[in-house]
């Protein structure tokens, strides 16, 4: 088995009385795409936090690298975070950049490039990322739902990251946009041995994409495996995730398409 | 890790050998190698990718660049399936992507004049602006006067707290020390002419007929109309107002009257508080540094000063108290989608409810002079 980029053990965290995971484990192994699925507030983005070191979770240890993220320095901890590139849920922009400027602030800071190289790569970036030319030089307020989603994967795989931690990327893109996204993180994967962290509700992306699947459900790691074994898993409502109507459609679909091939 | 590399042999036929790992870390180096080659090398070049290392988006960006479309499909097939996808993937996506050439700017001289003529405007509109708005909330104000059913109680006394009570205490605080620093100034001036005892009708009427009214609408435009404004904008931000609009509901009616009239029966009340901290703080200096008695305060207080002087000090606070909701409510309307558009009106909110407070106070203090009051 391949080394574990990211190792969560034990993690507990809680809300004042309310527990949101209880004892969870989690492997995040190179080179795979991983998909944490669970129901709407099981603590699937509370997960990313405590593991990118956003939320200090009350118990347990993430292991990056090898490495205790809480127990660096903030160079080192600096240093191990560029080698993250986070897509939050409603992407995160900078307000107060252009789209370009947005991207090429992480190259102008941590690669060192002068703005004019910076700019031209971050134009790379937004073009690879599939946003139109003509939105390169707005700002975030007056781009699309789905603008906004590419253009922070931009801005996430602007260091050309190591793990790619992505919160619901393919929610609010039409389905063509949704259906490039899925490939494109598939090319980047392939090409730069991407470790990605995929937080989604997209049946159609866990069916096209996706190596392990981990169900987030009763404050744990339910199951985590390849997504064939994880939906024959005995449980009522992984049953019902998987089997329900839009899970039976998505998994024809990911057939057709094999099929096709 | 290999440094990347790459070499032209001038050999017939020439040939491109590209070497290394092409990665960000070499990007800026790498730039400049590229932009040399690309004049020199002609359409026959062989290219050899047998020998490159790692590659990575920026690496893959630059390779395409130099390579162009034709070259990809010829010399990639030595690379890897994962390099090789990298390397399309970003030519298809750059292939229609450049950045556009930035238009060259104006003469100083024309962007002067069109800034002052935006500036210009941009002020007209503001101002019909609030005329509209003014308008509007007088409009909706007498709409409900006469059904009382559709008062809304609650978030009247709710802002009620916020702008009154709570301000209180700062207020207070900040009249008393006013007050005795006002007292102060007159009895060092006053003492060469051996009037100190007139020390007392300064305070007084300083403070009844300006100082109480003007420091407390001041302190309520930096800390009600901000409130206001970001109150109103981050609803705004967050489509709340269009989500009230499509409920059926009137923004004016439910979010604007109850903090026009809040503030237009908070800060009435809190100049009365002013007032009277004012003179509090006055009287302390006078006993304390020159000898006037709290009892002699009063009696001098009640001959001389008449009581026209406290009304048309408290005349005023209804009209501040009016601009000051109106402004800071109108620039949370102005916001626009994002958290920075709440914070750049917050502060235009906060400069104009100032600057109109002291505009209209001048006013006042002319017509009041005109008529004798």
């Amino acid at each position: 088995m391949t080394e574990a980029v990211i190792q969560a053990r034990g993690l507990c965290n809680r809300f004042g009385s309310q527990t949101v995971h209880e004892n969870l484990d989690l492997d995040l192994y190179r080179g795979e795409i991983l998909a944490v699925v669970g129901g709407s507030g099981s603590g699937k983005s509370v997960l990313l936090r405590s593991i990118i070191g956003l939320r200090q979770a009350n118990e347990g240890r993430v292991t990056v690298f090898g490495q205790d993220l809480a127990g660096l320095d903030e160079r080192q901890r600096s240093q191990v975070e560029r080698r993250f590139g986070v897509l939050f849920q409603k992407g995160a922009l900078f307000s107060s950049l252009t789209v370009t400027e947005n991207v090429a602030l992480p190259l102008i800071e941590h690669a060192g490039l002068s703005r004019a190289d910076a700019e031209h790569l971050a134009g790379v970036k937004l073009a690879l990322a599939g946003l139109p030319i003509s939105a390169a030089d707005k700002y975030p307020a007056s781009l699309s739902g789905g603008m906004i989603k590419r253009a922070a994967l931009a801005r996430a795989l602007a260091l050309d990251p190591d793990i790619l931690f992505l919160d619901e990327p393919t929610a609010g893109l039409d389905p063509i946009g949704a259906a490039d996204f899925d490939q494109l993180i598939l090319t980047l994967r392939d090409a730069l041995g991407l470790s990605v962290f995929l937080i989604t509700h997209d049946l159609d992306t866990l069916y096209t994409i996706t190596d392990r699947v981990a169900v987030l459900a009763q404050k744990k790691v339910l199951v985590a495996g390849p997504l064939s074994s994880v939906a024959q898993a005995d449980d009522p409502w992984i049953h019902d995730y998987f089997h329900g109507p839009r899970g039976r459609a998505a998994d024809d679909a990911a057939l057709r398409a094999r099929q096709e091939r | 890790m290999t440094a990347p590399s790459a070499t032209l042999d001038h050999q017939q036929p020439s040939s491109l050998r590209i070497a290394g790992d092409w990665t960000l870390a070499h990007y800026a180096s790498l730039k400049r190698t590229c932009e040399q080659l690309r004049n020199q090398y002609s359409p026959d070049t062989a290219v050899d990718l047998s020998q490159l290392g790692r590659l990575d988006t920026a690496g893959a960006s630059l390779l395409a660049e130099l390579l162009g479309a034709e070259r990809l499909e010829r010399c990639t097939s030595t690379l890897s399936e994962a390099n090789r996808a990298l390397l399309q993937t970003v030519y298809r996506s750059v292939q229609n992507y450049c950045i556009p050439v930035k238009q060259p700017e104006r003469p100083v001289l024309i962007q002067l004049l069109s800034r002052i003529g935006r500036a210009v405007d941009a002020l007209w509109q503001d101002t019909l602006q609030v005329l509209g708005f003014i308008g509007l909330i007088l409009q909706t104000l007498l709409l409900r006067l006469f059904q009382p059913q559709r008062w809304r109680l609650t978030p009247l006394v709710a802002h009620l707290e916020q702008t009154g009570l709570d301000a209180a205490p700062i207020v207070a605080l900040l009249t008393f020390l006013v007050g005795a620093v006002v007292a102060f100034l007159g009895a060092t001036v006053l003492a060469a002419f051996g009037a100190t005892i007139f020390t007392v009708d300064l305070v007084a009427f300083s403070f009844l007929r300006e100082f109480a009214v003007l420091l407390t609408a001041i302190l309520m435009a930096g800390r009600t109309a901000s409130a206001f404004t970001a109150q109103i904008g981050s609803m705004k931000a967050n489509e709340e107002i269009d989500a009230i609009r499509t409920l059926g509901l009137n923004p004016i009616e439910l979010l604007v009257v109850p903090r026009v009239l809040a503030l237009l029966i908070a800060l009435p009340l809190l100049t009365f508080v002013a007032m009277i901290c004012g003179m509090v703080g006055g009287a302390v200096v006078c006993a304390l540094s020159l000898g006037i008695s709290p009892a002699m305060f009063l009696s001098l207080l009640q001959t001389d000063i008449g009581v026209q002087h406290f009304l048309v000090g408290l005349a005023k606070a209804p009209f501040f108290a009016f601009l000051i909701a109106a402004i800071g409510c109108l620039e949370g309307f102005k916001v626009s989608g994002s958290a920075e558009s709440v914070g750049a009106h917050t502060t235009s909110a906060v400069v104009q409810s100032i600057f109109v407070v002291i505009v209209l106070d001048a006013i006042a203090a002319l017509f009041f002079m005109e008529m004798g009051w």
